[in-house]
This record gives C-alpha cells, structure tokens and sequence, in this order.
C-alpha cells in the first residue's frame, strides 16, 4: 500500500461518494488523503497472514424476530420528513432520459 | 409539594430523584433552575443546538402530577437530561449538527428516550455536536462551536462536546452522548466531568444515527460516578429492536460502587503509545499509587499492537460511515438542492450539504472500501482490530482492568487543531482500542494538569465488567486530589 494517492484517484473517489470537487478542493483532498495513508502505512510491517478480520466486537449471527405483525411508523409522519412527496410515495426527479 | 424552593444546580441527579418523588422537590421548579442557568450562559458556552423549553416544563409538570398522585415515577424522577443532537426525538429536530439533515424531523423516539421518559426524567435540550460525531473539539459543526466552560478559549472537546459541557457548566445534572472512537471519554475528560462508554451493546442504538456501527455505542456524562451509574441503569438492557442490542437486563451498577479494589490486580500498560503530555501522566501515576493505597496490586502488562488501534479505527470507521452516509442523498430526510435528474440532486444535495470533515471521512472510507485498495487497506484494518483484540485478552489473563490516561492533553483553545486533520486524530490514540474491541471504558476526573485544567483518567475492562470498572471509578473519585 505504498502506492501515493493521485488526483484521479480522488476523483474516481468523489464519483463513487457521489461527491462534487472543485480544482482547489481536489488538490487539498488529495494531499490530506495522502498524509493519512502515510501514516496509515504503520500497519504494512505487521505480519498478518494467520489473522482472522474482525468485522464486529461480538460473535454475532443473524438475529430474527417471529414472523408476526407489529405496529409500523406512520407513513404520513415519515413522508412529512422528506424533502418531497406526491401520491404516498418519496418523489424524486427524472431518473431517466436526461443524460448529460 | 413543598413550596420551598430549594437552590437545585448543586443537587445530584440521585438526590433530586429521591427529593422528587418523595414530593420534597418539585420536577417543575428544578427544571425552571435548569433553564434560568441555561439562560444566563448559553451564550458563552454554545452547548445546545435546541433548548426544550416547554416540552422540559410540560414533561416536569406531569411528573409532578403523577407523584401528587402517588404514581412511583421512576428512579430518575424530575431530573433534567441533555441529549446529543444524533438521538432521535419524535417531531422535535435532529439535525447531528449537519446541514444535511436541516428541517428533519424524526417519526419516531430513539429508544434511550423512551427509557429515560418511563425511568421519570425530563429531556432539556439537543446538545451540539462534531457533524456525525467525527471530531474531537466540536469544532466541525454545521451551528458554530461549542466553548469548554472551564475556559471559553479552549474547545469541550468532542464529538459528544455540548453534552459534556452541558454537565460541566450546569446547565443539566446528566447528558448522553455517543461514543465511536472516544467520543464520551475525551470531551468528559476535558470538561472534568465523568464520562462513560458502557460495553458494546449494552445500550440500545435504535434511533442513534449509525456512524460506524460496529464502534457506535451511548453512554452517560454526569458530575460524579454515582449519577452515571444511575443513569446507565436506567437506559441499559435488552432491546428487541437493536438486533446488535446484548440479551441482558441492565446493568447493575449502583450497589457497587463501595466495593472498593482491595485485591483487585489493576494493569499498566508497558507500551503505551507515547504522546501524552507530563502533567496528565503525572495524574495517571499517581492514580496508579492511589488505587495501591486502596489495596489493589499494580500489574506492568503489555499491550503491543496498542498504537496501531489510530490507523486501524482511521480505516474501519470512515469505511462504515461512508456507507451508513450513503442514505443522505436529498430523497428521505432533510435538505435536497435542485438539479434536473436524480444522480445530478444527490450530489448536488451531499456537496453542499456535508460539511469538510465529514466529505473527507466519507472519501477515506470509499477509497478504503474500493475495487483494489479493499484488501490493503479495510481488509488489513480488520487483521489489525483482532490482533489489539487478542493483546487485551491476553493482558485480561493477568489484570482485571487497565488504567491509563483518556486524553493526551488537557482541553486544548479552538483553532489549534482545526488545520491538521492527523493531529486532531491523535487525540483518539488512548480511548480508540476499546470501541474496537468492544471493552467498557470510561473517564474519572483526577486532579488538574496545566493552567488548572482537568486530568481525566481512563479505566478500562473486559467486556460485560462494567461493574468492575465502576468499582475502580468509584474509588479514583474518592481518593482524587482536591485539585
């Protein structure tokens, strides 16, 4: 991982974080993102292969609740706290045939 | 009810309880106190982002009723509690201090309201935060910072740093915040108030907005251990709607805290990361001596993969984030910015609505999270996360609980280390190894270090211990040097 981080780097990054950069902002991003991995790179000496990765603090399976009905939120109360909302639905702009 | 009115802001939360529902003390004249002291120093202090004014005074008031009425109104009957700005409140704003969430109103009670309400207590404000909880000194919040009341110049500390000063300048005898990477610990430490992180799990999360959901976990701030472990009582235990949530009662806390550690055999961790200044670890030495005095055997443990607990917690919890973030994008809740198509709206609506260190967590986690780097980087973290795992069991084989400091400094002014995100994160380096591993943790008072500012010193042990911790907590509080 001692690759540096380039400014494409970052941009593929905002796309993918579906975040916007000006000029100014990408070359302060990428060199902050570059002094963390530097230091981040601590970790590269440590010999890792026998170590299982710890996703959570507790052994934890899939936890269910029986299948039976229970009160849910109020959909007007829910949609009330949404920026916009027509017909008891989320309503949003053209997903479609607006390309560029 | 008496209609006396005693002066309340020097009462502890336990005291006003037992005042209030044996109808000595009226819920309504304490939360009036309240908010006079809120009014006189609110401006200074910055700690809310919303008073509840008349929720607070329409809450006590039916308090008061339900004691005249001979209705056993709970273990924290009247006594006023500020909340984070991340919990969330049924049709009252909760905004975590972003503009993102700018007009959001929940349509539901986080959890740990709904306890506290059924254990009689009064909910007084939302309290200001770093935005999400990412930040160490409130300083990165969409309303302006919140000053440490011990000294204006100087930040709270944070994320949790309205609600720890919120204690600290009187404004409400207990807050809860919420700890990812030493978010309670450190604000707590630096405002001298005490400061608790309870086991991962042992308070539920629902209504919580998820920041990194495997660190994330609430806890109290209060003025002395005795009010913490009342009020963690009171919100802990089995939720059915927290699926993370452990299937246990709550914690049993109070009837501890006179054990003492006569026998108790407390860990010094030989290789602590260094970067603490002299006068804290001055305070953490003579902790050390004082828990001697009380009894306890003072034990040199090592801890090697401690120090790399900063690089892996700076990998896992943005990397979580910036998928739990995900669901701001201008549809669901808050703020949306025009744009004429969907994909344009969310980023339009995220650019403008995050502030800068939130776009830079989210950025580190998605190039930590991305096709390539996943493994090297999120993938290493995970190894890294079991190995500080396996060091503290193995240090747990030898101990039953490690002392050491919470912050590396005393509270530090605003604006020192708002330029250099690396240096902001190190003031993390010591709480970070227990959100990782899911450990009790928590932050006494102990003494002052420079400019008469307050030590906080951490306790930290095995994970369902958190009774243990308190005993050891308890006994730092009594044997604290004056100042």
């Amino acid at each position: 991982m001692s690759d540096r981080i380039t400014p494409d780097d970052v941009v593929k990054v905002a796309r993918l974080a579906r975040l916007s950069l000006g000029d100014d902002e990408l070359a302060v991003a990428t060199s902050e993102l570059r002094a963390m991995l530097e230091h981040f790179a601590d970790i590269d000496a440590l010999d890792l292969d026998d170590v299982e990765p710890m996703t959570h603090p507790v052994p934890i399976d899939n936890v269910m609740r029986n299948d039976v009905p229970a009160p849910t939120l109020d959909r007007d109360e829910v949609l009330a706290a949404a920026p916009d909302a027509a017909d008891g639905r989320f309503q949003v702009p053209p997903i479609i045939g607006l390309e560029d | 009810m008496s209609d006396i009115a005693p002066p309340t802001l020097d009462l502890r939360a336990a005291t006003i309880a037992v005042r209030v529902r044996a109808g000595e003390l009226s819920a309504a004249q304490v939360v009036d106190d309240y908010l006079a002291a809120i009014d006189a120093h609110e401006t200074d202090v910055h700690a809310f982002n919303l008073v509840l004014t008349d929720e607070a005074r329409a809450r006590a008031a039916a308090v008061d009723d339900a004691v005249a009425a001979g209705d056993d109104v709970g273990p924290l009957a009247g006594v006023p509690v500020a909340l984070k700005d991340n919990m969330c409140t049924r049709g009252v704003p909760t905004t975590c201090s972003s503009k993102i969430l700018e007009g959001w109103r929940p349509p539901y009670d986080a959890t740990i309201v709904d306890r506290l309400r059924d254990a009689g207590a009064v909910v007084i404000g939302k309290t200001n935060l770093d935005e999400f909880a990412m930040g160490s000194s409130t300083e990165n919040s969409a309303f302006g910072r919140t000053n440490n009341p011990l000294d204006v110049t100087r930040v709270p500390g944070g994320s949790s740093g309205g609600s720890a000063a919120s204690v600290a300048a009187g404004f409400a005898p207990l807050a809860l915040g919420s700890d990812t990477g030493g978010s309670i610990r450190q604000p707590a430490a630096l405002c001298g108030v005490v400061g608790v992180k309870p086991t991962y799990g042992a308070v539920s999360r629902l209504g919580l907005v998820a920041f990194a959901s495997s660190l994330d976990q609430i806890g109290p701030f209060a003025h002395d251990v005795a009010d913490a472990a009342l009020v963690l009582e009171a919100i802990s235990g089995h939720d059915p709607g927290d699926s993370t949530s452990i299937d246990q009662g709550p914690l049993e806390l109070t009837t501890v805290l006179e054990h003492g550690v006569d026998g108790m055999r407390i860990g010094r961790i030989t290789d602590l990361p260094e970067g603490a200044d002299p006068d804290v670890v001055e305070r953490v030495d003579q902790a050390f001596a004082a828990l001697a005095d009380a009894g306890a055997t003072i034990i040199d443990v090592s801890v090697p993969a401690f120090g790399y607990g900063l690089t892996a917690y700076y990998l896992i919890a943005p990397a979580e984030a910036s998928s739990n973030l995900a669901r701001y994008d201008g549809v669901r809740f808050g703020m949306r910015a025009e744009a004429p198509d969907t994909n344009a709206m969310y980023i339009a609506t995220r650019t403008e609505g995050f502030g800068a260190e939130v776009k830079r967590r989210i950025m580190l986690g998605t190039y930590a999270l991305s096709a390539g780097y996943y493994d090297a980087y999120y993938g290493r973290a995970l190894k890294v996360r079991r190995r500080i795992a396996q060091d503290f069991a193995a240090a747990y084989a030898q101990v039953d609980a490690l002392v050491m400091p919470a912050s590396p400094s005393v509270a530090f002014r605003a604006g020192d280390k708002t330029a250099d995100p690396m240096s902001m994160y190190l003031c993390d380096t010591y709480t970070i190894p227990a959100n990782l591993t899911g450990e009790p943790a928590m932050s006494v008072p102990f003494g002052t270090g420079a400019d008469g500012l307050p030590v906080g010193v951490q306790i930290i042990t095995p994970a369902l211990h958190d009774a243990r911790m308190f005993q050891v907590a308890a006994e730092l509080e009594r044997r604290a040097p004056a100042s």
